[in-house]
């Protein structure tokens, strides 16, 4: 058990027992919600408390400081059956500082936003910087960064989800638990999680930059309990949190996809049917409790967006941080098998219908923001073109070590409190170029199951073996579903499983998948990222059975 | 100004419940100073500094409940703060599981929770420890990632009805990688404290340094059932999930009683009173243990007394919120901040000298559920992993994945070492037989 988060002890941080680690709201403070919508400074005043800390920075002996006044306004509705178990809206406020002072980094943070207070603070980091340089073998080198002046950006949002009554938010949620209980759900618990990040960097590159950033997540889990047979079965929500406003509650019919014949599945793009996806989560979570248990073996899988983007995170997301290839992050999440030396043997990542880009811009998805949280403009870039590891997600001070001149945008803070650091971007699989629905791919596999849905994720500290679960798995015979299954996981090699991917649906079948928990660093942080793809197939994986008896 | 004294604290607190007009009114202020420093590749990464110091006013009107907040504290602001509760709360929706503020309460006293020497490290303090760490790596030939972080706190609670409360807290932890310049052995070792007078980051640092040196040329063997030696660092983390940490987060009688727990009886009920372990396992808390000193209330203001979750592998207690200790007539059992499991005299050495055949399991990693029924987990071998025979260690072996219960664990056990505190927890090295690893893995 984690002691090291008191807010959970002192009772500031009821939402945060449930969820200890959401951006935005580990650490904030509970407000009206009205206070949600009340402006933050202004540009101006911003722009004056940047530059007093910069000057104080600059004055104390920094080379290089950064300042990044936040203001993270959360607000989290909670549910359960007809009851609402809480409304949480949240909001902290400070400025974190960063320096390099003789070639060392320092930072230090605060809730008192004046200028005597970021004056000091700085001063407190380059302290820190100064404290660490006695011990220090390499210096920072940073690439070089033009400022970009006074720029602004803004998640292009349709319905701020704070402008939506709170009454709405909650009628929904009850809504999607009577749906979910006049279809067999024993309990359902739903929740929606609402972000806003206010944010402000200044530089002493020259870069003043104003961003609003909005993310939303509204997910459930329906539980169907057997009382006599003593067992229980859960089926949680296939929406995925999105960089959107409330508008990804408001159904549209072009967004949804059919998902394979025979499974009543339904696939959400940029808007989500939580009272439709509610009712059948009832009725798979029920049927699960009848289902057949998986035969191990090995089996060809189909696996869905909302279940790949998990595999993609882990298998190519985290090896491809930079950081994590050189060590930087062995004592936490660990290193990598994705070595530059790894990479010059020039060993294939994964089969030709393997190509994955990272970007910081797709509409709709996490990671998009104008400029990250070292004033870099972002950019899309190509990490494994058709197999064939081209590129690693690295920023500012990691680009001169794989000989790069510039930072791909991808740094990343969950706090004005906490240090930024390389994140992950969006990390995307490219659909087929071919065309290919889901009903024709699952037509061509003989032996195979079909994976929906994000489960249990494990993986090593160097991204080779990992085990996957899903929320609905589906037996396919000769060409089609023929029936529900259950205990099932697959445990795979990163390189084993990348190359056997035989086949990708085409664009028609792509949509995102995301993460609001991407945990990394000390202390630890979380970051938000999504994942696109299209349906894809995955040959002769091995497949274990996960029943077990107690006592 | 982050650490308050009690009078301090508390008289700001007299005078927010004083501006009250409420039904009912609690107000929790409470303040950190935290500090921390990172290393990778024997060189400083990052490090970091942060104050924070708060006030929480709640304030209820019947089943209506609001919250307000600020960091200033002169009597405007304080004032403003209440109205500012009040008035949200009289919006507010009736909580269908209101329960009315507890009166005032006996707490006990745990003045080990807090350590000046603890309080009082500087960067320049942690700069040296983590120094010690990098030139003992450094002289060894050795590449080290470490991380130090300490935090000094309190918090001070009071409401309406004569609740008071005050406790200060300190805290730190280090934890350390060490890996073979060529990648292919790797090891590590963490400590927490409350009090930090015999910390020393190099000594930590040379357990770290001797497995990662003794882990190169790891031989594969095949997967299947072990008896096994878990280390500490595999029953328990504060960076990760774990075992013991899953199986102590699954005793909350609601989940029992709602038929969807591992807690849960065939039927309808729960299982407390029977016996779901071996003999041998017993767990309790206990806020006033020297060696891992907590806080003695928690967050809704209920004490923290030294409750028995587990007694000779019987279940004893299993934790609520008021309102279902109310509803379904259980002892009122908050969940305890750390745990402590009895064990023996026998150190992890020992244990590895009584075995035949076996693996010791230095670190268990990414751990993650795979049924919540059988709390079945899966997770990896990590930074260690050692085949035993004859009561010694004989070569390391390739990292696996395991998939494995800890209520099916806790009924294979072999034996129990001697408890050691990790991540404010105190946890025996324990022996089991039977620990299910079912692939092989390339990490080290």
């Amino acid at each position: 058990m984690n002691r090291r988060d008191f807010s959970t002890l002192t009772g500031l941080g009821a939402g945060a027992l449930l969820l200890p680690s959401l951006p935005g709201l580990g650490g904030s403070l509970p407000v009206d919600p009205a206070r949600l919508l009340e402006p933050g400074l202004d540009v101006a005043q911003k722009k004056r408390l940047a530059d007093a800390a910069l000057n104080a920075a600059k004055s104390a002996g920094a080379t290089y400081a950064d300042v990044r006044i936040g203001r993270y306004l959360n607000q989290s509705v909670f549910t359960r059956e007809k009851q609402v178990q809480n409304i949480a809206s949240g909001e902290s406020f400070g400025a974190g500082i960063r320096v390099i002072a003789q070639g060392t980094w320092g930072f230090a943070a605060t809730n008192d936003v004046t200028d005597a207070s970021l004056a000091r603070t700085a001063q407190r980091a380059v302290a820190m910087a100064k404290a660490n340089a006695r011990i220090q073998k390499e210096p920072v080198q940073l690439a070089p960064q033009k400022g970009y002046g006074e720029v602004s950006w803004k998640t292009p949002i349709v319905r701020n989800a704070f402008e939506v009554p709170v009454k709405e938010k909650v009628d929904l949620l009850l809504a999607t638990n009577a749906a979910a209980a006049a279809n067999g759900a024993s309990f359902m618990s739903s929740s929606l999680f609402q972000i806003n990040e206010q944010k402000y960097f200044a530089s002493t590159d020259g870069s003043y930059i104003d961003q609003d950033i909005h993310r939303i997540w509204p997910t459930f889990t329906a539980t169907v309990v057997d009382r006599a047979a003593g067992k229980f079965k859960t089926r949680d929500a296939l929406s995925a949190p999105m960089g959107l406003g409330y508008e990804y509650l408001t159904p549209r019919a072009a967004d949804k996809i059919a998902g394979p014949a025979g499974t009543g599945l339904v696939g959400y793009k940029m808007s989500y049917d939580i009272l439709e996806d509610a009712a059948l989560a009832a009725q798979q979570a029920k049927q699960k409790m009848g289902a057949k248990s998986v035969t191990a073996g090995k089996y060809d899988l189909v696996l869905e967006p909302n279940h790949l983007g998990l595999t993609i995170h882990e298998s190519v997301g985290h090896p491809l941080e930079l950081d994590r290839v050189l060590g930087y992050e062995a004592n936490y999440a660990g290193t990598s098998f994705a070595t530059q030396e790894w990479k010059a043997k020039n060993i294939p990542y994964g089969s030709k219908q393997v190509t994955i880009v990272a970007d910081k811009l797709q509409p709709g998805s996490l990671g998009a923001v104008g400029y990250d949280d070292e004033g870099v403009k972002t950019k899309e870039w190509t990490l494994i073109d058709q197999g064939k590891l081209v590129d690693y997600e690295k920023i500012r001070d990691q680009a001169h070590i794989v000989g790069q001149q510039a930072s791909d945008g991808c740094c990343y803070a969950d706090s004005w409190d906490a240090v930024q650091f390389q994140r992950m971007p969006n990390v995307s699989l490219q659909p087929g170029s071919q065309p290919l629905g889901v009903d024709e791919l699952i037509k061509g596999v003989s032996k195979g199951i079909y994976i929906a849905g994000r489960g249990s994720y494990s993986i090593d500290p160097q991204r080779y073996n990992f085990q996957f679960g899903g929320q609905v798995f589906y037996a396919i015979e000769n060409g089609k579903i023929t029936e529900m299954l259950d205990d099932v996981a697959y445990q795979a090699n990163t390189q084993e499983f990348w190359n056997s991917c035989a086949a990708v649906c085409d664009a028609r079948d792509y949509r995102l998948f995301g993460s609001f928990f991407d945990g990394k660093g000390q202390p630890s942080q979380v970051s938000a990222v999504s994942h696109g793809s299209s349906t894809a197939r995955f040959n002769a994986v091995n497949v274990i059975n996960t029943a077990r008896k107690i006592g | 100004m982050a650490i308050l004294s009690q009078t301090e604290a508390q008289d700001i607190l007299k005078k927010v419940i004083g501006y009250s007009t409420a039904d009912e009114c609690e107000a929790t202020l409470s303040g950190t100073l935290e500090g921390n420093v990172r290393s990778a590749r024997n060189s400083i990464s990052t490090s970091g500094a942060t104050d924070n110091v708060s006030l929480a006013v709640t304030s209820y009107f019947g089943k209506k409940q609001g919250t307000a907040t600020c960091n200033q504290f002169d009597d405007a602001t304080l004032k403003r703060c209440v109205q500012r509760a009040e008035e949200i709360a009289r919006l507010a929706p009736d909580s269908p599981e209101h329960m009315p503020l507890l009166g005032p309460q006996q707490y006990l006293s745990s003045p080990q929770s807090f350590a000046q020497s603890t309080a009082a490290i500087t960067p320049d303090y942690r700069a040296r420890q983590m120094g010690a760490s990098m030139d003992y790596c450094t002289s060894k030939k050795l590449t080290s990632a470490g991380f130090l972080n300490d935090r000094a706190g309190f918090v001070a609670k009071r409401n309406s009805k004569g609740l008071e409360a005050y406790q200060r807290l300190t805290n730190a932890d280090f934890s350390v990688t060490v890996r073979t310049p060529d990648g292919t052995g790797s090891g590590y070792a963490a400590t927490d404290y409350t009090d930090v007078k015999n910390f020393d980051a190099a000594r930590l640092t040379a357990v770290a340094a001797g497995k990662a040196s003794s882990s190169v040329g790891a031989k594969a063997i095949e997967p299947g059932k072990y008896t096994v030696i878990l280390e500490p660092n595999a029953l328990v983390s504060n960076s990760d999930a774990s075992l013991l940490g899953a199986l102590m987060r699954s005793f909350d009688a609601r989940s029992a009683d709602e038929g969807r727990s591992f807690l849960s009886k065939k039927g309808g009920g729960n299982r407390k009173g029977e016996k779901l372990f071996d003999e041998r396992i017993t767990v309790y808390s206990d806020p006033t243990n020297a060696e891992v000193p907590d806080l003695t209330f928690a967050g809704d203001g209920r004490p923290q007394q030294r409750t028995t979750w587990i007694e000779k592998g019987v279940v004893k207690n299993m934790y609520t919120s008021r309102y279902w200790a109310q509803k379904s007539g259980i002892p009122d059992l908050p969940p305890p901040g750390g745990f402590i499991m009895e064990g023996g005299t026998q150190s992890t050495a020992d244990l590895i000298k009584g075995t035949q055949k076996g693996i010791l399991v230095t670190r268990l990693w990414y751990i993650r559920p795979v049924d919540p029924q059988t709390l079945l987990y899966t997770g990896l071998t990590r930074d260690g992993t050692f085949y035993i025979e004859n009561g010694a260690i004989k070569f390391p072996i390739k990292n696996f994945r395991f998939n494995e219960s800890p209520v099916i664990m806790l009924n294979n056990v072999e034996a129990i070492g001697r408890p050691v505190r990790l991540a404010g927890n105190l946890v025996p090295p324990l022996k089991i037989r039977d620990f299910t690893f079912t692939s092989l893995s390339d990490a080290v």
